[in-house]
């Protein structure tokens, strides 16, 4: 069932309203502008498809223009972060943190300076610009960094108060967004806080929890109502990939005493890799790792290379039998 | 215009940082040698002239900034610090030795005084714009500056900071350039030719003045001039000679990256106290 606490949207599997990632980050920029007169945003060219468009009409004298040039964007941005300003820099994940990693590594998160980096186009969900624009290790570059804080929101909402509370933080933030519009799950009453993940769908004496992050939490939601009458089955959004909230995690997966990890990133790197690492050394049990396997995305659309590409509801629910079968009887 | 007392002054303190130089990459055991040596007298002529800082309250917040993109220069940077009063000169004894404030390239966090951390070459002046335009933004009357190598102009990242600096018409950044010619595979005009350098950012919308990096007052009347350019930002390409004060080291790309051992030391060191005095500013 859906754990009340959580606050969803009603109808959740209707899956009525649907927004991309992108757009709450563009949301919470206006909302920004408005209470913080600290944030400035970056652009690498990209100001409509990363949706900091509205902001760059609504305050142009904050918006900064560094043309192609995600290295520039990093160390610019840097420079604005040391000076004393909260600079959001906007590009595509395979551009930054992919192209610019050394400068986010050295003038960034060695340097521990407030810059957040919105990378878009996370994922095969990209769609049919294809393999070249699909991110799918940049939750694996950012989370090597000491000092960097890594968040991937499941929806636009939740998308919109991570970007809220990054430009709160005071350290190096990753924001992880989507461009494929997906489902909205959560609502404004729906508890966000940074290194807090959520329980969204409780089962009751769960025989196994389902660990996802980003837009994909929804196809975990649906495996778990799919099984419900079948499998206990329990959903976390883990929004916050570092730092990674350890203790409820390996209380949940003591509770169970089986793992699924969700995400749409090469399952080297990324969430799954974090959770096996923490459970690795607090509580092993067996995990299935739901995500890309070593493969490069294509063209395509967003549905058509979810299933591809075996993150769809059906490989969750398979997963989820098959991480049961292996449990120590 | 400096007084000749001044300008004395200035070129002593460059003698002392050579020194200090020397002996802290001797103790290091590893290090570069022509680029520190080479850059002595415009570190001096900075932290003892150009500079409004306050070595007892390295955070003031109306500093001047100084931004040090080739961060494997740092010697020099920590010699003229220790001898401004920064930290006792015995610490530059600590240079990358483990648990020293003294990293190997240099760490903003972990030594007051510096304000970036670099090394990895081509970001500083990206960093140094950034800087600029914020505090432009707030009309903060501090100048930025940005000491860049000459070599690591081979990286595109500093060709996107020389944009951004130039369209944006950042006049409250001055760029030096240590043009000393010389690079780790050898000498910049044949690893990967830079000329003609100032038509290059002049075509960038920047000012350019060339000065002779080891005559103080040249250097300290280009970033004078700096301060009078309101359209664009200003970049000193500074002629230096890699190891200045050093024969052994003169020009030789080869000490581009390493340190003197003790007995080389030793003679560098007695060589270049015979030379209190000799490098002047010869146009007097």
């Amino acid at each position: 069932m859906i754990y009340p606490n959580a606050k969803l949207v009603e109808n959740l599997f209707d899956a009525k309203e649907q927004a991309a990632t992108r757009d709450g980050f563009g949301t919470a920029l206006l909302e920004l502008g408005e209470t913080n007169k600290d944030v400035v945003v970056v652009c690498a060219d990209l100001a409509e498809s990363t949706r900091v468009l509205a902001f760059k009409e609504k305050y142009p004298e904050r918006y900064i223009e560094v043309g192609v040039a995600e290295q520039n964007l990093a160390a610019v941005a840097s420079g604005l972060a040391n000076y004393g300003k909260i600079p959001f820099i906007a590009s595509y994940a395979t551009f930054s943190p992919g192209r610019n990693n050394e400068q986010i590594r050295t003038t960034i998160s060695l340097n521990q300076v407030p810059v957040k980096i919105a990378g878009m186009h996370a994922g095969v969900s990209v769609g049919p610009d294809g393999a070249t624009h699909q991110a799918l290790e940049d939750l694996a570059l950012m989370r090597v960094q000491p000092n960097m804080v890594v968040i991937s929101p499941c929806d636009a909402e939740e998308a919109r108060k991570a970007t809220l509370a990054a430009a709160q933080s005071g350290t190096p933030v990753y924001l992880r967004f989507g461009r494929e519009k997906t489902p909205i799950m959560t609502t404004a009453e729906t508890p966000f806080a940074i290194g807090k993940s959520s329980l969204l769908w409780l089962g009751e004496h769960p025989q196994v929890v389902i660990f996802a992050t980003g837009p994909l939490v929804y196809n975990a939601l649906c495996a778990a109502k799919e099984l419900e009458n079948d499998i206990a089955v329990s959903v976390i959004n883990v929004h916050t990939v570092k730092p990674l909230d350890t203790k409820a995690i390996v209380a949940a997966a003591e509770d169970a005493g089986a793992v699924v990890t969700v995400e749409e990133h090469q399952i080297a790197g990324g969430l799954g890799s974090a959770i096996a690492e923490c459970l690795a050394q607090e509580c092993p049990v067996p995990i299935e790792f739901i995500g890309v396997h070593d493969q490069f995305g294509q063209s395509g659309t967003p549905a058509e290379l979810i299933e591809h590409y075996g993150m769809g509801v059906s490989h969750i629910a398979l997963a989820i039998k098959k991480v049961c079968s292996r449990k120590k009887k | 215009m400096l007084s000749d007392k001044e300008v004395r002054d200035i070129e002593l303190k460059a003698e002392e940082i050579r020194e200090t130089i020397i002996e802290m990459l001797v103790a290091a055991g590893s290090g570069h040698t022509a680029g520190p040596l080479g850059m002595a007298d415009i570190f001096a002529a900075l932290y003892f002239h150009v500079l409004k800082h306050d070595p007892q309250n390295p955070d003031w917040a109306e500093r001047d900034r100084l931004f040090l993109s080739n961060g494997h220069i740092t010697p020099v940077r920590y010699a003229a610090m220790a001898h401004a009063g920064y930290f006792p000169v015995e610490e530059c004894l600590t240079l990358r030795k483990f648990g020293s404030r003294l990293q190997g390239h240099p760490e903003r966090l972990r030594l007051p005084g510096l304000e970036t951390t670099s090394g990895p070459l081509g970001s500083g002046l990206s960093q140094a714009s950034g800087y600029a335009y914020g505090a432009r933004m707030d009309n903060k009357k501090f100048r930025v500056y940005c000491c860049l190598s000459d070599g690591e102009h081979d990286a595109g990242n500093t060709w996107e900071g020389v944009m951004f600096a130039g369209n944006n018409k950042l006049n409250n950044l001055t760029a030096i350039i240590d043009r000393n010619n010389i690079q780790i595979n050898g000498m910049t005009e044949e690893v990967m030719p830079l000329e003609n350098l100032r038509a290059k950012y002049e075509a960038f919308n920047w000012h350019v003045l060339e000065v002779d990096g080891h005559n103080v007052r040249e250097f300290v009347d280009a970033v004078g001039q700096a301060k009078a350019i309101f359209e664009k930002p200003t970049v000193i390409i500074a002629h230096t000679v890699p190891g200045k004060g050093v024969k052994e080291i003169e020009f030789d790309y080869r000490w581009h990256g390493k340190p003197p051992n003790k007995e080389e030391a030793k003679k560098f060191l007695a060589e270049l106290r015979t030379l209190r005095g000799k490098i002047t500013s010869e146009n007097e």
